[in-house]
């Protein structure tokens, strides 16, 4: 339960609210994540908060993309280069990409959902030769709050890319509305797809059904859960969803297994 | 070593003390039976007897016994995982952990049930992937002296949840009491239990005490306050998650935590942080926190549970279904706590019934 | 150095005095902000801007409606310390019933009182940040907010019930073990569960908590308490 001193090697602000922090080990690392893994960020004095891991760092760190809601994420964003906060991790489940070789892969993100995806996106857009057609949709509030635009436009060269927004500005000529929309246009073979979904849950229940609407069992559908944390190990009780703790049997789990339990409202 | 009948406590107490430990054990205090810390064995409520219904307890005189009571509000949960610990300190960018405080504490007096819960606890703390040091220490700090119960609440229900009312294991001596003559037998359940008990004046028991204390622990199991029916109602609950009973309930629960806090397997916590107003240093404590309060869900500015039907919901279907799931046994134990120390007297064995 | 002020309305000095009941933490606060305006402690007068305004008092004549409204004015942060402050306090029994009837009651002249009929919170007046509740506040959860204000962090005040301090500090319930009446679970945390440690049913002062659902309290307490804490629960709502 003790943090790991980081030190903050850059601050990139990817929004008005969003900034990417590079965090590199001050002197003992965390050890390495997988895709789809959090740590608990503290800000000295602060609190600590879960936050998805959405890539590595050259320096054999982080970059952790930090939207600020609440006192701590405000801190977190708030942080100027060279101040050291803690980190605990990795936790949790992962993007089991290992299994989708040689399959069709959907890949949906919902506003910040976009950031624990990432790594799994970069990992598609370097071998995807190991998979079949991959296919990444977003959806965001406005062009304005749209993540990492610069790389989606990167990636849009190795495969289809699609983002829908709820507002559009002057400028838009994508598509506008729900992201489900965007299942129905994206070309899979639902036999041999694996989907890697992660949003606000609304976002996330709506985006499954509709891939099982269109043939995906709902096994092969992943998605991330999002819960008040406070350990990240299973010890706090706070993340409980059910038989499931979101930060130690998640965050990332099967659509099968959470289905029936995100249907009961405030389980 | 075999079973021993021991006339005296005193023995004990003193050599436990010799050892090095805090004997803390059941004192009357403020009309209640509450933990302390015991000097003698003249510390011990001798003849003091409890009347425990939803959301009442009282004291009375009972019969000549020193363990004629049921649980009090005291477990062994306080010297497992404290109300409040600190975790670490922050200073110039470096977390310097906190040493943990896991005194020699011999609990004298803890019942099956409580046994029952410190096993619960252990699976939740110790069974995971990242074990609780912390709580590793104090636990392995502990000298568990089990008393079998002889006199059961009328909020108790072990017997029904197979963990009582007679200690089988995870202790290092067990106590049953005999009323005729007043005599102690004692059985030890571990090495230094047995040990210990060696250094004690003591003469070997003989069938009839060991007949006496069974007959003790008989005559409990036959004297549950309250029952539960544990057919099907893992899956019941699961079920019943959308029924009305539970907006009923909540129209009697307080959402005062209550019940999470006197039960002995509850084992949630938040944490604290706190800025050294001096300077620059930090430091984070931990605190017991429970499933009913607002803050324990809260998820970008709202609470996910944010009615008191679902806070119930979660405690209850947690204890008896999804405790299950993840931990391999229910996480309730048959103790009545939550029953008796409920301000509003809700009673989780008649809810149980009402699920069905 | 940030620049502290305390501001006094219609009120005891109660809340006021636990900050100087602060003590030895009181100097390392001194050490950390400069306390520029708090007459109470000193008579230095200045005039602003402070980083953070503490307020004691209800608001119960027309010149402290018009002189909070300044304080507002000169504060980055505002937070009222206090029952008075932030409920109307004491004072507000007089809303229950005719205030021209009191002063005639009262005062020999009462033409000399100048007052509104209604005693009533700061931030009925103006915005707030933070409301610290209490009668009066606890001395440890003033230095929270204090040096939550300063290290731009949300102070760590729980809204939960008083019950949760009560077990934690090992209290024997007074409710369920004596039968004295107690509002303790339906009041939010703060004191440390002082009352009860001492035997005695907690009265409510630091108001009712997140979810209060007073009907439930057994014994159920008078109609007037469980209007205050509102006579249905929040808690309620469908599952």
């Amino acid at each position: 339960m003790i943090p790991t001193p980081y030190r903050v090697r850059s601050r990139r602000p990817d929004r008005a609210d969003t900034v990417t922090l590079t965090l590199e080990p001050v002197e003992g690392a965390c050890p390495p994540f997988l895709p789809g893994q959090f740590t608990m960020i503290y800000a000295p004095g602060v609190g600590e908060i879960p936050i998805s891991i959405s890539g590595h760092a050259r320096s054999g760190g982080y970059l952790q993309t930090i939207r600020a809601v609440g006192a701590v994420s405000r801190a977190l964003c708030g942080v100027r280069v060279g101040d050291v906060v803690g980190v605990r991790g990795p936790y949790g489940t992962h993007w089991d990409l290992a299994a989708t070789a040689g399959m069709d892969v959907v890949v949906a993100a919902g506003g910040l959902g976009l950031a624990p995806l990432r790594p799994v996106i970069r990992e598609l857009a370097a071998h995807g030769a190991r998979y079949g057609r991959i296919s990444l949709i977003a959806g965001t509030r406005t062009p304005a709050t749209l993540l990492y635009p610069r790389e989606l436009a990167r990636w849009a060269r190795d495969f289809d890319v699609l983002v829908t927004v709820d507002h559009p500005d002057r400028a838009w000529k994508g598509p506008v509305g729900l992201i489900t929309k965007l299942v129905d246009r994206i070309v899979f073979d639902p036999a041999r797809t694996c989907a890697f979904v992660c949003g606000p849950e609304i976002m996330m229940r709506a985006t499954a059904e509709r891939l099982m609407g269109r043939g995906v069992p709902a096994h092969r559908i992943a998605v991330s859960l999002e819960r008040n944390m406070k350990c990240g190990i299973g010890l706090c009780g706070h993340c409980q969803l059910g038989p499931l703790f979101a930060c130690a049997d998640g965050p990332v789990l099967g659509y099968d297994r959470v289905a029936a339990l995100m249907e009961v409202k405030q389980l | 070593m075999d079973p021993v009948v021991l006339d005296s406590l005193d023995p004990l107490i003193g050599r436990l003390r010799a050892r090095g430990y805090a004997v803390v054990g059941p004192t009357v205090r403020d009309g209640v039976i509450r933990f302390a810390e015991l000097g003698s064995a003249a510390d011990l409520p001798r003849g003091w007897s409890d009347e425990q219904e939803p959301g009442r307890y009282r004291l009375r005189q009972g019969d000549d016994l020193v363990f004629g009571f049921a649980a009090s509000p005291d477990s062994a949960k306080r010297y497992t995982q404290p109300p409040r610990s600190s975790l670490f300190r922050w200073r110039d960018g470096v977390a310097e952990e906190t040493p943990v405080e896991a005194p020699r504490v011999a609990l004298l007096g803890v019942r099956a049930c409580d046994l029952a819960a410190i096993a619960v606890q252990d699976r939740v703390f110790l069974g995971g992937r990242h074990p609780d040091e912390a709580y590793r220490a104090r636990r392995e700090a502990l000298f568990l002296v089990a008393v079998n119960c002889a006199v059961p609440s009328g909020t108790c229900f072990c017997a029904s949840m197979g963990t009582g009312p007679r200690a089988t294991t995870g202790f290092d001596l067990a106590l049953t009491e005999l009323a005729e003559p007043h005599l102690f037998l004692a059985e030890a359940g571990s090495e230094r239990g047995g040990e210990l008990l060696a250094e004690l004046p003591h003469r070997p028991a003989g069938p009839a005490d060991l007949e006496a204390a069974d007959e003790v622990s008989r005559t409990a199991a036959a004297r549950m306050g309250r029952h539960v029916d544990l057919d099907g109602v893992k899956e019941r609950l699961v079920e019943q998650r959308e029924s009305p009973v539970w907006n009923e309930i909540a129209s009697r629960c307080l959402t005062c935590t209550n019940c999470t806090m006197v039960c002995p397997t509850c084992f949630c916590t938040t944490v604290e942080d706190a800025t050294d107003l001096a300077g620059g240093g930090a430091e984070r404590v931990e605190r017991w926190d429970s499933c009913f309060t607002l803050g324990f869900t809260e998820l970008g500015g709202a609470p996910v549970r944010g009615s008191g039907a679902a806070r119930y919901r979660q405690w209850l279907t947690h204890k008896f279904s999804t405790w299950v799931d993840q931990f391999g046994t229910y996480g309730c134990i048959g103790c009545g706590r939550c029953i008796t120390w409920c301000p509003a007297g809700i009673d989780i064995t008649e809810e149980l019934e009402r699920l069905r | 150095m940030k620049k502290l002020a305390v501001w006094k309305f219609a009120s005891c000095d109660g809340c006021q005095l636990t900050l100087l009941d602060c003590e030895d933490e009181l100097l390392r606060v001194a050490a950390r902000v400069e306390i520029a305006y708090f007459l109470e402690a000193s008579s230095s007068r200045d005039p602003g801007p402070f980083d953070l305004s503490l307020v004691e008092g209800s608001i119960t004549t027309p010149e402290d409606a018009e002189r909070i409204r300044h304080v507002r004015r000169v504060s980055k942060h505002l937070v009222t310390i206090g029952a008075c402050a932030t409920a109307g306090g004491v004072q507000a029994l007089r809303d229950l019933s005719d205030v021209k009837e009191f002063l005639s009651v009262v005062y020999a002249r009462p033409d000399y009182i100048s007052t509104l009929e209604r005693s009533t919170p700061i931030s009925a007046h103006v915005p707030v940040d933070f409301e610290l509740r209490g009668c009066p506040i606890d001395k440890r959860q003033l230095l929270e907010v204090i040096g939550a204000f300063l290290a731009g962090r949300r102070p760590v005040v729980p809204a939960h019930s008083v019950c949760v301090e009560c077990k934690a500090r090992g209290n024997t319930c007074v409710l369920v073990a004596h039968g004295t009446p107690c509002l303790g679970p339906v009041t939010q945390a703060g004191c440390g569960a002082l009352c009860p440690a001492f035997n005695r049913g907690c009265f409510g002062c630091f108001g009712p908590m997140e979810t209060p659902n007073a009907a439930a309290l057994k014994p159920r307490p008078d109609q007037k308490v469980l209007q205050l804490y509102g006579s249905r629960s929040w808690g309620q709502r469908d599952a």
